[in-house]
Formats: C-alpha cells, sequence, structure tokens
C-alpha cells in the first residue's frame, strides 16, 4: 500500500487544499438559505424593499464565493488525481522494466499491462472522489451527530445503537466484495489474453478455421467476467438501500420515543422536529459515505494489484560494480547447472567453458539441448542456479547497471523489431549512433541494399513486430541492431536461418573482414556455419558432450560427428 | 460533431434495445422507490402532527404512522436495491454484447487491419474502453431515472403553488442545458483524445513488456521508460483537461440554481409585497425548487463519466465499422476430397499502393506435386502464402484450386483444405495437447501423441513438468524456439490436411531432426499438393517443381536436375550454399 500512496505525498497541499475549498463552498451553500430567511423576515414582513435587495446582493456574492471555491476544489481534484495516476503508472513502468523474464512470465504480459491503465484508473477516480466528497460527507455527517446529542441525549440513544449497525453493514459488504473485485479485475485480464492471442496468432486460427473456436473461448471469458461483474454489483448494490433503510427505521423509533417523550413532557415537538432533520442529514451524508465504499472497495482491489507489481522483488538484482579486472578471457562458465523456475530437470548442467577474446565458438546440438539457454546466461537474462558465468573475467552478478549487457550485442533467435522507423530501430544499439554508422552496420548485414531499395529508405516505418518486412530481412536487421553498438562480444542466435544462402555466406564474410577482435558466440543448426569456429561446444540434452575444434571433434565426439555426416549425406552430393 | 455523438449515443440505444423489458423494470422501481422517498417526509410531519404536547399525543394513531412508515421505508428501500442490482445486469449484459461484437468483428477483419495496427491499443478498446462504456451505463440508468422522476414530482409541486414564479425556474432549465453543452463539446474531444492517448500507451506497454528480452539486451529500459513518460505526460494533459472541463459542469449549473434562489426569494419577496403571495408559499416554494435543482445537480455531476463513456464508446463503434472481409456466407462450398490442382493466374499484388510486389505471376501446380518455392528473402515467397490462403487478395488476375476461383470459395472451406506451418510459430496459453489438438475435431490423447511422435516433439514434451499437461505461458517463454515450431508441426501433422505448406516450418529445428520429420511429411502427403518454402535448398531437392522467386516474379521453373543444367540463378544459389566454406 505504501508503495503506492507515496504517490499521493506529494500533492499533500493540494489534498488539503481542494477539500478545504469544498468545505468553504458547503458551508456557503447552507448560509443561502439563512440570508433568505433575513429578507423574508425583516424584508418582506416589515415591508423594507431595500433590505431584500441587501439580502439579494449579498445572496449573490455567497453564491459567486461558492461557485469559485467549487472550482478551485474541482481543477485540484483534476489535478492530484491525473498526477498521482501519471506518476504511479510511471513508477509502475520503470519497475516492470527491472523485472526479469521470470517476473514478466509470472504475471503476464497482458495482466501487467492492465494493471498499467486500468487498475490504475480505477485508483484515479477515487483520488478525485477522495477531494471532491470525502471531506464533505463526515463534516456532514459528524456536525449533525454533534448536535443531535446536544439537542437531546437520551434520544441519541437510538443513534448510537443504529450507527455501529451502519458501520457493520459497511464491513461486511466490504469483506465480502474486495475479493469479488479483484477477481473482476483477473476475469479482463482473461479477456485481454484471448484478445492479444488473437491478434498475435490471427493467421493459424484463420488457417485451421477456429473462429468459432475462438469465438466461443472468448464469449466465455465475455460472459465470466459479467457473471463475476454482476455478482459483485449485487452484494454492493445492497449497501445503498440498507444504509437508507437502517437510517429511517432510525427516524421511526425516534418519532415513537419522541412521542413518548413529548407526552411525559420531558421534550418539546419542535426538539422531535430538530432532531428528525439532523438524522435526515446524517442520512444524506452516509448515502454518499456508502457510495463511496462501493467505489473504494473496487479501488481497493486495484491497489493491491499496482502494489504487488510495485512491491514485486526482482529476482535479478545488479551487483555494486566491482573493478574490471584484467583478463583474457572474455567469457567463462564454471560449474554452471541451470533449472528453469519450476522444471525438474536442468536445461543445463555442468557447463565448463572459456572463450579468449576474440574467439568465435561455435554451438550446435539438437532442438532443445540448452544452446539458447547457454548464450542467455551471459547479458544474464537468466541467472545461473550453481556456478558462475564470467565476462572480462568479472563475475556477471557483480556488474553494475548497464555496464554488462553495454560489451554484448545479440541477436536472438526471434526476430523482434518495434514500431517506428528502421533507423530508430537500428538505433536501439546506441541512440547517439551517428546515421552512417548505422548505414554501416546495415551494410555488414546485408540489409543496406533492401532498405536503400524502400520509398523512403532508413524512414520507412515498421509495423509492431515488423511484419511489413519479410522474414529474411527482419533477420537482417536485427543483426544490424546488434551491430551499431559495436559490442566486444556478439552473439548470434541461429540468426541465418531465414536468410538465403548466398546472403548469409555475404553476410558471414563481411561480419569476418569488419569486425576483427570481436568475440562471437555462434548457434547454428548447421555444422558448416560453425565448422570454422575457434571452439565449438556441442550440447546434447543440457550437457556438454563435446568441446573442441572441429576436426578433434569429429574424432572424438559420436554426436558431433553424426550430426555433420547427416549434413554431409544431404549436401554433399553435387557439391 | 453533435451529430455523430447523436449516432453513438443512438447505436449506444441500439445495443439497449434488447434488454428494453428489464429498462422497463428499472424505470418502475425509480418511480416506486422515489416517490415513497418522497412520501416518506410527508407522513413524518403527519406523525409529529400527532404530538400536541405533554399528555396530548394520540399513541394509537402515531403508532399507525409509525408502522405505515416502516412499510414504505421497506418498500421504498426494497425497490432502490432492485434498481440498483437490475442496472448493474442491463449495463454488464450490454457491454458484454457491444464486446461479443468488437470481437466478432476482429474476426472478420482482413489481416491488412492486423498487420497495421497495435495490439496493445486494440485491447485497450476491448477493456478500458468497453469499461467506460459499462461505468456509463450504470450511472446513466441508476441516476438519470430517478432524477428525472424527483424532477418530475417537484415540478408538480411547484406548479401547484404558483405557476409564475415555476416560469423563473423552468427558464433557468435550458440556460443550464446551454452551460452543460458547451462544457460538453469540449471536454468530449478531451475523453476522445484522452482515449486515444490510452490505447497509445497501452500498445506500447504491450510492445515493450512482452519483448523484455530485447529490451534487456539493448539496454533501452531508459529509453523506453522516457518513451512512455512522454505518452505519459500527453495522457496527464488530455485526462486533467477533461477531467477538468467536464467538472466545471457541476458547480457551474448549480450557481445558476443558486441565481434563480436569489431570484426567487428577490422576485419573491417583491410579489408578496404587493399581495400577491404569502409568506409560507415563498419559503415552500423555495424548498421545492432547491429539490428541483438537486436532479439537475446529480445529472450534470455524472456527466464526465457519460461523456468519458461516450469517448469510449466512439472508439469502440469504430472499431466495429471497419470493413469487413467481403461476406462470404453465399460462396460455394468446396468439397473436402479435391483432387489439389492449384492455378496462379496474371496475379498482381501489391500490399501498399504504388509499391508493387508482384506481377504477372503464373503457376499451375498439378494435383498430388510438391512445389518448392526458392528465393532471396523479400522475393514475395509468404506473399505468396498469404495469398493462396486469402489472408490477402489479388489485385489482379485470379488463383483457381481445382478450377474453382478462390474468391468465389467460402474461406473455411478453403483454408481447411490446407494445413500450414509458418516460421512464426503461434501456441496460446494452455496445454501441450491443447495446443497440438488446436485445429482438429474430437481427437483423442493417442492421436495428439501419435502426432507428437511423428513430430518428433514425444521425447521432450515427455521430458516437461507435466508432459502433454504442461501449460504453455502467455509468450510460451518456458519452451525454446525450436520446440515450439516442433509442436506447431504436431498440429498440422494431426490435421492431416490435404494440402500442405511449410513456410520454414523447420528453421529452428537441428538438422538431423528435421530429416526425420520429413520423412514423415513426405510420408503424409504421399498424392496430395504441397507448398514448401525453404532457405536450405537441401530439403526441397526432392521437389517436382522448384519455382525460382526474385522480385516478386518467377524466373526460373523445374526440378533441381533441370535447373541446375540451366546454370541460372538456382545454379548460383545452390552453389552459394558451398562457397562460404572455402
Amino acid at each position: 500500500m505504501k508503495a503506492v500512496l507515496k504517490y499521493l505525498k506529494e500533492y499533500k497541499w493540494l489534498l488539503i487544499f481542494g477539500p478545504f475549498f469544498k468545505l468553504v463552498e458547503a458551508v456557503l451553500e447552507l448560509f443561502l438559505p439563512y440570508f433568505m430567511s433575513l429578507a423574508v423576515d425583516h424584508g418582506v414582513l416589515k415591508g423594507d424593499k431595500a433590505y431584500v435587495i441587501k439580502m439579494g446582493v449579498t445572496m449573490l456574492i455567497t453564491a459567486t464565493i461558492g461557485i469559485v471555491s467549487a472550482l478551485i476544489c474541482q481543477y485540484t481534484a483534476s489535478i492530484v488525481s491525473q498526477g498521482f495516476g501519471t506518476k504511479l503508472r510511471n513508477a509502475m513502468f520503470d519497475k516492470i522494466m527491472s523485472f526479469s523474464n521470470t517476473e514478466i512470465d509470472d504475471f503476464g504480459t497482458t495482466s501487467l499491462v492492465n494493471r498499467l491503465t486500468s487498475d490504475v484508473n480505477q485508483l484515479q477516480t477515487a483520488v478525485a472522489m477522495l477531494i471532491r466528497l470525502v471531506i464533505r460527507a463526515p463534516f456532514l455527517c459528524i456536525g449533525g451527530v454533534v448536535m443531535a446529542v446536544s439537542l437531546d441525549i437520551k434520544l441519541s440513544v437510538v443513534l448510537m445503537v443504529v450507527l455501529p449497525m451502519f458501520i457493520i453493514v459497511l464491513a461486511v459488504t466490504m469483506i465480502k466484495t474486495v475479493p469479488l473485485y479483484k477477481k473482476v479485475q483477473q476475469k479482463l485480464d482473461q479477456i485481454a489474453l484471448v484478445v492479444r492471442e488473437n491478434l498475435a496468432g490471427v493467421r493459424v486460427i484463420r488457417a485451421f478455421s477456429k473462429v468459432s473456436y475462438e469465438e466461443e473461448k472468448f464469449k466465455n471469458s465475455n460472459e465470466e467476467y459479467a457473471k463475476t461483474a454482476i455478482r459483485v454489483g449485487r452484494i454492493s448494490s445492497v449497501l445503498n438501500p440498507l444504509t437508507s433503510l437502517i437510517m429511517n427505521f432510525a427516524i421511526c423509533a425516534i418519532l415513537w420515543i419522541g412521542g413518548v417523550r413529548v407526552d411525559s413532557g420531558s421534550m418539546s415537538v419542535g426538539s422531535v422536529i430538530a432532531f428528525i432533520n439532523y438524522v435526515t442529514q446524517i442520512l444524506a451524508a452516509l448515502i454518499i459515505v456508502s457510495n463511496l465504499v462501493v467505489l473504494y472497495t473496487k479501488a481497493f482491489a486495484s491497489l493491491g494489484r499496482v502494489a504487488k507489481v510495485l512491491n514485486t522483488e526482482v529476482s535479478i538484482k545488479e551487483g555494486e560494480g566491482a573493478k574490471e579486472v584484467e583478463s583474457a578471457y572474455a567469457v567463462e562458465f564454471e560449474d554452471v547447472t541451470f533449472y528453469y523456475e519450476g522444471s525438474k530437470e536442468p536445461a543445463l548442467s555442468n557447463i565448463n567453458l572459456k572463450v579468449k577474446k576474440g574467439e568465435t565458438v561455435g554451438i550446435i546440438g539438437g532442438t532443445g539441448s540448452g544452446k539458447s539457454t547457454l548464450v542467455q546466461l551471459i547479458p544474464r537474462f537468466y541467472d545461473a542456479t550453481s556456478g558462475k558465468v564470467k565476462v572480462n573475467g568479472l563475475d556477471v552478478k557483480e556488474y553494475k547497471g548497464k555496464d554488462l549487457i553495454h560489451s554484448i550485442g545479440m541477436v536472438p533467435q526471434k526476430c523482434v523489431l518495434f514500431t517506428g522507423s528502421i533507423l530508430e530501430n537500428l538505433r536501439w544499439g546506441d541512440l547517439e549512433a551517428k546515421e552512417e554508422q548505422v548505414k554501416k552496420a546495415a551494410k555488414i548485414a546485408q540489409a543496406g541494399e533492401f532498405i536503400e531499395k524502400m520509398p523512403e529508405q532508413y524512414h520507412t516505418m515498421l509495423t509492431q513486430g515488423g511484419t511489413n518486412v519479410s522474414g529474411g530481412q527482419r533477420q537482417r536487421l536485427t543483426i544490424a541492431r546488434a551491430l551499431v553498438k559495436e559490442p566486444d562480444i556478439l552473439i548470434l542466435d541461429d540468426s541465418f536461418n531465414a536468410l538465403d544462402f548466398v546472403t548469409d555466406a555475404n553476410l558471414r564474410k563481411a561480419l569476418h573482414e569488419n569486425l576483427n577482435g570481436l568475440t562471437t558466440f555462434i548457434i547454428s543448426q548447421r555444422a558448416s556455419t560453425i565448422k570454422n569456429s575457434d571452439q565449438i561446444v556441442v550440447l546434447h540434452d543440457g550437457e556438454m558432450v563435446g568441446i573442441g575444434k572441429h576436426d578433434d571433434l569429429m574424432k572424438d565426439c559420436e554426436v558431433y560427428r553424426e550430426i555433420c555426416l547427416s549434413q554431409e549425406r544431404e549436401e554433399g552430393g553435387e557439391a | 460533431m453533435t451529430n455523430k455523438k447523436s449516432t453513438t449515443l443512438k447505436r449506444i440505444w441500439g445495443y439497449i434495445g434488447k434488454y428494453k423489458a428489464l429498462l422497463l423494470f428499472v424505470f418502475i422501481c425509480a418511480i416506486i422507490g422515489n416517490s415513497l422517498a418522497m412520501l416518506a417526509p410527508l407522513m413524518v410531519g403527519n406523525g409529529i402532527d400527532k404530538m400536541l404536547g405533554e399528555n396530548l399525543v394520540n399513541f394509537s394513531l402515531l403508532w399507525d404512522i409509525v408502522f405505515k412508515l416502516i412499510l414504505i421505508y421497506a418498500i421504498s428501500a426494497l425497490f432502490q436495491w432492485l434498481l440498483s442490482v437490475v442496472s448493474t445486469k442491463v449495463a454488464n449484459e450490454i457491454v458484454k454484447d457491444i464486446r461479443k461484437d468488437a470481437f466478432h468483428k476482429l474476426n472478420k477483419l482482413p489481416l491488412k487491419y492486423y498487420d497495421n495496427s497495435s495490439r496493445g491499443d486494440v485491447i485497450s478498446r476491448l477493456t478500458n474502453d468497453v469499461e467506460a462504456i459499462s461505468e456509463g451505463l450504470f450511472q446513466g440508468t441508476t441516476q438519470i431515472m430517478s432524477g428525472i422522476i424527483i424532477i418530475i414530482g417537484c415540478f408538480v409541486f411547484m406548479l401547484m403553488i404558483s405557476a409564475r414564479i415555476t416560469c423563473i425556474i423552468v427558464l433557468l432549465v435550458p440556460v443550464c442545458y446551454a452551460i452543460a453543452a458547451t462544457i460538453a463539446k469540449k471536454s468530449a474531444t478531451m475523453f476522445q483524445k484522452r482515449s486515444q492517448s490510452i490505447g497509445q500507451l497501452n500498445g506500447y506497454a504491450e510492445e515493450m513488456i512482452s519483448n523484455i528480452k530485447v529490451v534487456k539486451a539493448f539496454g533501452y529500459e531508459d529509453m523506453a521508460k522516457e518513451n512512455f513518460s512522454k505518452m505519459n505526460d500527453q495522457l496527464y494533459v488530455y485526462g486533467q483537461k477533461a477531467q477538468w472541463y467536464s467538472s466545471l459542469t457541476n458547480p457551474t449549473t448549480r450557481y445558476v440554481n443558486n441565481l434563480g434562489y436569489v431570484a426567487v426569494t428577490v422576485v419573491g419577496g417583491f410579489l408578496a409585497l404587493s399581495g400577491g403571495l404569502s409568506v409560507g408559499n415563498i419559503s415552500s416554494f423555495l424548498t421545492y425548487s432547491n429539490q428541483f435543482a438537486k436532479p439537475i445537480n446529480e445529472i450534470t455531476s455524472i456527466m464526465t463519466q457519460l461523456q468519458e463513456a461516450l469517448a469510449s464508446a466512439k472508439r469502440v463503434f469504430q472499431l466495429i465499422d471497419e470493413e469487413e472481409e467481403s461476406d462470404d456466407s453465399q460462396m460455394k462450398s468446396l468439397e473436402k476430397e479435391g483432387k489439389g490442382e492449384v492455378v496462379f493466374e496474371h496475379v498482381d499484388f501489391s500490399y501498399r499502393e504504388g509499391v508493387e510486389l508482384i506481377k504477372d505471376l503464373n503457376l499451375k501446380v498439378s494435383p498430388g506435386n510438391m512445389v518448392a518455392i526458392v528465393g532471396p528473402t523479400g522475393a514475395g515467397k509468404s506473399t505468396l502464402v498469404n495469398l493462396l490462403m486469402r489472408f490477402y487478395d489479388v489485385n489482379q488476375g485470379a488463383i483457381y484450386i481445382d478450377g474453382i476461383d478462390i474468391r468465389e470459395i467460402k474461406r473455411d472451406d478453403l483454408r481447411s483444405r490446407f494445413g500450414m506451418v509458418l516460421q512464426e510459430s503461434w501456441l496460446f496459453k494452455g496445454t501441450v495437447a491443447e495446443n497440438i489438438g488446436y485445429g482438429s475435431k474430437d481427437v483423442t490423447m493417442e492421436q495428439i501423441m501419435d502426432a507428437a511422435k511423428k513430430a518428433h516433439a514425444h521425447s521432450f514434451i515427455r521430458r516437461l513438468k507435466d508432459g502433454y499437461d504442461t501449460l504453455i505461458e502467455e509468450d510460451a517463454g518456458n519452451i525454446s524456439q525450436g520446440q515450439k515450431q516442433l509442436l506447431t508441426i504436431a498440429r498440422a501433422m494431426l490435421l492431416d490436411p490435404p494440402i500442405l505448406i511449410l513456410d520454414e516450418a523447420t528453421s529452428s529445428i537441428d538438422t538431423r531432426t528435421e530429416l526425420k520429420i520429413q520423412k514423415a511429411f513426405h510420408a503424409m502427403m504421399q498424392g496430395r499438393t504441397s507448398f514448401v518454402i525453404a532457405h536450405r535448398l537441401s530439403t526441397i531437392k526432392e521437389a517436382d517443381v522448384i519455382l525460382v522467386m526474385k522480385d516478386g516474379n518467377i524466373i526460373e521453373q523445374g526440378n533441381h536436375a533441370e535447373l541446375l543444367k540451366k546454370k541460372g540463378f538456382y545454379h548460383t544459389l545452390y552453389h552459394s550454399q558451398f562457397a562460404k566454406e572455402k
């Protein structure tokens, strides 16, 4: 909670300011009838026209000050609630950006996005209401109680019985509805998830003629959402009428007891009337309170969801930033074992690997053998379960902030590009990169040619995921993006598989010529791609079953030999 | 502007239509609940009249009144509760329908829409915007209905007292309306912009969060935060203005009402002085005019929500109004067992006007043939698939399957002829078994496992935490790219389609497994037509026809041996595979 509410603190003064003016308005509004009665008593009854006019002017001024106060309050409310929401969203997004994959998978993308918008929206509304109504309602309520008690203590016993009842009703409804409102938001996540999957998988869904199935799925989520929302609505609907019922029964009781007391002569009829008026006023205030409670239980559920994001411990914490060590090795794996969360079997076990600066390392192995996992430990997407990963002699856990990834250029297996121009996408590696630098990287990645053929060249806009360029073009752009960074360590995770062979060959040639001294990791399915590497790592079910140069592995490593032979047989024919 | 607003309203009304009976019920509840609530104070007054002083209280009459009051209060509370419950139900049911229509619409939109819009924005329309409509509808039905009843009630009471002064009050109504309308116009624009901003923000967050790995790999977090914060600031500007403008309505109309109150006091005072009105009359008149102003104030105070709802409704309807794929319900059905002949005739196609991609493409595929498509990236190979599946329609020319123009066939019929495996494997949140069984009807676990075995996915699935029941997470972060491809291949194998399309289907799979899978495909496709797009030329050597594409055209055509003999582009391409090793 604290994590969320601290963003309200900055508006401390406005939070006092706004309700204060609301109060001023409320008080002034009460004065209007008073002035009116003066006008009647002293003006009309005494035939004094001038007095009537004088009171009219006074009323006019009162009303005007009232509206100005109200406007100030509204303005404050809009500034505070929207400002609070904006700050909260920023803080949440900042936090999310520090999450590792484990946390993101835990929440799910759609749920995080919903928390950012829908839940923060609820909180914003709650804050606006806080300023507009929260002070006024208790003010009227407490004022009413004080007046009633001072009028007749014995009669106010009724209030003492009734008010706790009201509080119990409030508490029960809140306890009942908070979890339900949480559920409502979860169901909303569900809806968003189905929509998102449909947007991403439209080709497959249509190709498999599953549109009606997806509609059914959506219908279920939609229906469940509506059902839960209606259920919670039914419970919170009780609050308002029940409040009036309790207070109105109190009026009945007062009428009866008042009658008894008037009969015994211990109370005047006028007092009973006044007492009932105060109770009516309390009732009006309590109705507002109960409406607010509905709003706040809703907001409370959202508050929990937002706080959960802000309070999540990031599983990968950055290090202290120890001094750089002189090391001949760019990357070292020391007895590294890694388990994905919740999985029984290790994705990598006991990996030992030393890579000298400037070396090229080829990684090969079957599908799911742990190739991608291995390289993802280098930029610390995950932390090794046991053992150590070192970059430039320093444990990756000791790097501070961006120091680690600063030197690493990563080309992920899944080619992801972002909405924006090609230039913007390529500059991801280095925001200050000159256009020349970008163009050079694009040329090396064999992307220069096709980019320049486009009508808007480097300013061509890409759609989300880069769906408006072909798979091979996407791949080359992701390679160029990593090169713009001018990294010391380049990681290519199966990054040539969408390229035709001419392009592939040219690309590798260009990489070789332009990037001397670069430590390179190449994951590939093809032995030929990594054949000339300084070291070849052969993975099988997470274990390193071979390491060395091509010729040695051909001799010693059964798995490697099988891979090579199967491929030679395949393409060796006419070569 | 106002015209548009009224059509938005009209459309919302259209959705309400189905629930007219319930709405009528809501109205009746409002009438009963509120008129009883208005009656109660009179009864209380009657009760007090029964107390005339010490020893002068008529208890039997008082008891009578108290008893009636309890009854009235109970009934009024009951109806107010019903009013609220039914309103919740109506509001939720209506937005459920709207949401359903929006989703249904999504499924009718051409691929072009999907390829060009931000996912997060579309999601926002179906979540945030629909939520706003729901909130607005609920407030609208409960508050406005009650408001109307109270207005009518007070109006009647006032007329009974003095028609002349009623005029003054009534004159205020158009003034209030004019003010509210002017402010509404201004804030409506802001609300519209606000929803847009939320959509944009949603889109950006979705894109960044779902690709957190790339963001981290490039240390782009700070930039992402900055961009987000900029959009957030924009949202603040619109959000604050929208809220501020719309919150002007309530105080201003209240001010106008207070002016009316002042006017009644002064004018009424003068009238009384000249003997036209009794003092008591002024007092009760003022009470009612105050009562009369209350609902106006209440209505204007929920303006914010209503306008938010309208702005959001506009965005949702915008989606519902997008141009659909042409209606195909009248189209021909395609027999399940066709020969599988595919013909492209003078096909022209471009994604964007003016940027030509495919020009005058001609191709005839005999039934049972395996067609391989090769060529440099960006040559239009995947576009061919897009056209064949009718994800996009040709600009010129036609494509025929078994002699029928595909534009004359029901899309579902057409698509169910094909089994497709794409380079980008798509999995959804669900178990492994559900993901494999996707697309097939009534499959048994044995069949699923059988398909998985053929796709060589069985062994890795068995090693997963819960085997075939392992839950695949959103974005499938818990399995590797290659494994994802194996699952999508198993999915296609299970489907056993008449025509198979493989678009770089095995690109992330190791070569040994790939070989085995290919054998399984070959066995399956015996005598059926198939299209294979691949860069590894070794995988397509056995194809009956190899199409070599370049810049949207087929430049060479023939089988492997013929093409090599030609010593053309294919020859170069093929030998380049080995050139790199030197």
